[in-house]
């Protein structure tokens, strides 16, 4: 007989390692979605237990109490409580420990029974435990607190054993349990003796070390230190921007070979036409340029996500809190901000964990100037383009110097416009409080975060599948219709519905060193950033040819002054074209008129530097 | 609690200098000037483990004001500005 799906939720603290526990049980088999009416995070995940039971499990935001006092704590605990719409009450809960670290999680847990769901306690790291000389009477353990407990090494290939059999044995019994539901809010009396109980039974059970983790001491007496924490943060960003510039090199080079190839091929298979037109220039060349950035979206993931698995991220919220805090902005909007290098998307939703509103809106605000990796592909093809790719002193790649100081410009900006928002329309209110646990630090698991890499590679790829694929294609049509008179001299694409939109929008402009062909450009780019550098190739190869298409970096370096190109580096810092960023911004914000606010300030600054580097310029002799 | 700790004078952590160790002896919300509200204050530090009795130690200060310190309580790290451990009252 076939049994039901079986539903657990997996609570904890944050840093408990539930993520890594998550990503043990489910492997690659996740489902990210959103809640539903909230832009919280949802993590689904299905693995088989021993016995063939099939097991759903719901990774919920870490929380340290169910009070609920942000939209994720608040999904946690209705989650947890059976409210959440649309959701199934979890059969099982899974209340997930730090073994290093009980105290409040036990306290979570006392907290948690009152809700009346089956429980399980899940001692996870206890290798790490048990090597610093922690000790736990897991049956005693289990004995005072009323509900089992298992102990797991999710990073170890078998270290779920324990749990993934307990799992079994207790959903056998599940139906007989009784439900009984007397949580509510709990009292700061009440918060007080739960914390005294928590303490009385890791007093009982857990005996701890004398020492504490003096790795993690020995590191933080660098890494904090209120001069050498900052150098080490400035060092740490400079190596992740020039290893992006660099590094990823490589691997681009040969997708761009293959897609090159794969051009070439369709042009001496195919006969002379509108296919051929289509497949090569519209398809082939369009989304082929956007999809040679995967390498270099994947190096920055793979660096964020290592430092936030590192335990590093907290560190540089504690560094760089009052830093940011002279500009008006949380040291907890360092992680959202540092997440919108990758993409302003993830990076405003993560600006869910700051509590204040003020300090949240600002950080909305400020996020899309972080230069995300869709900004990537318009630099590297206008640096490799225009700057010479010489050392500088000896040993700093000149182009990466470029695209340091781009994303140098873009947080400078940031910072600058926050420092404004906090002057003028912010002025009199108390600074929200920073309160963070700065976790032991620990060897980032591997597997999560090829995990982590892949479900976001994955993303990209569907994007540049479905996103950048159709604007390709309404390009590729702009630039090709309507055809040119039979006898006509000049390039086809002069003729075309693109030429005329572009010509139309150019006067504008034209001040900042734009000709009509950015232009055109510039409006699919609304969609996705990337697609600007598709869009380009685009128009170039139907007006260049076939020799144009393989070559997009040689054609601008001819067709553009070096001041256009510096000019459109200027825009792309600000570029206010991200359709599904400022969708974003109107669901988190809840208010059409930050998201107008939002495009019209970039609006604004990306035309005036542009205009600025373009006359400047042009003064000094580049246009 | 040793003797030693009972015979030194109560004062907020938020005033301790690097290197400071001592016992919390109670909480004091309304000493804070914070932005939250006393209850809420008092909550969050107790959830983060900051009850009647938690060993601290300041381990860091930030660059900016000594701002914010890292707090060892028992056995983990806290970062909480000091307004915030204003109403912390150590001995």
């Amino acid at each position: 007989m076939e049994l039901p799906l079986l539903h657990l939720a997996l609570v904890g603290t944050p840093n408990s390692g539930k993520t890594s526990l998550f990503n043990a049980l489910t492997g690659s088999r996740q489902k990210v979605a959103n809640y539903p009416g909230v832009t919280v995070e949802r993590k689904e995940g299905f693995f088989v237990t021993p016995l063939g039971r099939q097991v759903s499990i719901v990774d919920l935001p870490g929380t340290y109490s169910l009070r609920g006092r942000s939209p994720d704590e608040e999904i946690t605990r209705d989650f947890v409580l059976g409210k959440a719409s649309g959701e199934i009450v979890p059969d099982l809960v899974l209340c997930v420990a730090d073994s290093t670290n009980l105290r409040l999680t036990i306290r979570l847990l006392l907290e948690l029974k009152r809700t009346g769901r089956p429980l399980v306690l899940v001692l996870n790291m206890f290798d790490i435990a048990s090597r610093r000389g922690i000790s736990v009477d897991v049956v005693r353990l289990a004995k005072e607190l009323g509900v089992p407990v298992v102990t797991s090494i999710a990073v170890r290939k078998g270290g779920t054993a324990d749990l993934l059999k307990l799992t079994d044995e207790i959903s056998a019994r599940l139906a007989s349990e009784p439900r009984e539901n007397s949580w509510r809010a709990l009292s700061v009396p009440e918060l007080r003796a739960t914390q005294r109980e928590a303490d009385r039974i890791i007093s009982d059970c857990v005996s701890l070390p004398a020492r504490p983790d003096t790795l993690t001491a020995r590191i933080d007496a660098i890494v904090l230190h209120p001069v050498g924490g900052l150098i080490v943060l400035a060092l740490i960003l400079f190596v992740m921007f020039q290893a992006v510039f660099a590094w990823a090199q490589p691997a681009m080079d040969l997708l761009k070979s293959g897609f090159d190839a794969l051009g070439a091929f369709v042009q001496a298979t195919l006969p002379d036409g509108l296919l051929q037109s289509f497949l090569q220039n519209g398809v082939i060349a369009g989304v082929g340029s956007v999809i040679v950035f995967l390498p270099q979206i994947i190096l920055i993931f793979l660096f964020i996500l290592l430092l936030e698995d590192f335990g590093y991220m907290a560190r540089a919220a504690f560094l760089m809190d009052r830093i940011m805090g002279g500009a008006g902005l949380h040291g907890r909007a360092f992680i959202p901000l540092l997440s919108s290098f990758a993409c302003a998307i993830p990076g405003i939703m993560a600006t869910r964990v700051i509590d204040n509103k003020r300090d949240r809106l600002t950080t909305i605000l400020i996020a899309p100037l972080m230069t995300c990796s869709a900004r990537i592909p318009v630099y590297t093809l206008i640096i490799s383009a225009f700057i010479p790719a010489r050392d500088v002193w000896g040993f700093i790649n000149l182009q990466g110097l470029v695209m340091f100081g781009l994303y140098a410009a873009g947080i400078t900006s940031a910072l600058v416009v926050s420092f404004l928002i906090k002057f003028f329309m912010l002025r009199d209110y108390a600074p929200a409080p920073f309160m963070l646990e700065l976790p032991d630090y620990k060897v980032p698991r591997l597997k999560s975060i090829a995990i982590g890499i892949f479900t976001r590679a994955k993303m990209f790829l569907q994007r540049a599948g479905t996103t950048i694929f159709s604007m390709m294609v309404l390009i590729w049509f702009l630039a090709s219709f309507p055809q040119p008179p039979a006898g006509a001299t000049e390039p086809a694409i002069n003729f075309s519905l693109a030429a005329i939109i572009g010509k139309a929008i150019e006067p504008l402009l034209a001040p900042v060193g734009f000709n009509w062909q950015i232009a055109v450009a510039l409006i699919p780019g609304m969609a996705a950033r990337e697609v600007a550098v598709a869009a380009l190739g685009t128009v170039y190869a139907i007006e260049g040819g076939k020799e144009a298409a393989e070559q997009i970096g040689q054609v601008l370096a001819s067709k553009w002054s070096l001041a256009t190109a510096l000019s459109m580096l200027a825009w792309y810092i600000f570029a206010p074209q991200c359709a599904s960023t400022l969708a974003v911004i109107r669901r988190e914000t809840g208010s059409w008129t930050w998201m107008a606010a939002t495009f019209g300030y970039m609006l604004v600054l990306a035309y005036a530097a542009s205009l600025l580097t373009y006359n400047v310029a042009v003064a000094l002799g580049a246009g | 609690m040793t003797d030693t700790h009972d015979m030194r004078r109560e004062m907020p952590l938020g005033l301790a200098q690097r290197g400071y160790t001592g016992v919390i002896r109670h909480l004091a919300a309304k000493e804070a000037g914070s932005a939250l509200s006393d209850i809420e204050l008092e909550s969050r530090l107790i959830e983060l483990g900051f009850v009647e009795g938690a060993r601290v130690e300041v381990l860091h200060e930030g660059l900016v004001g000594r701002d914010p310190i890292a707090v060892r309580v028992d056995n983990i790290t806290i970062a909480v500005r000091r307004r915030e451990a204003m109403a912390i009252i150590v001995a």
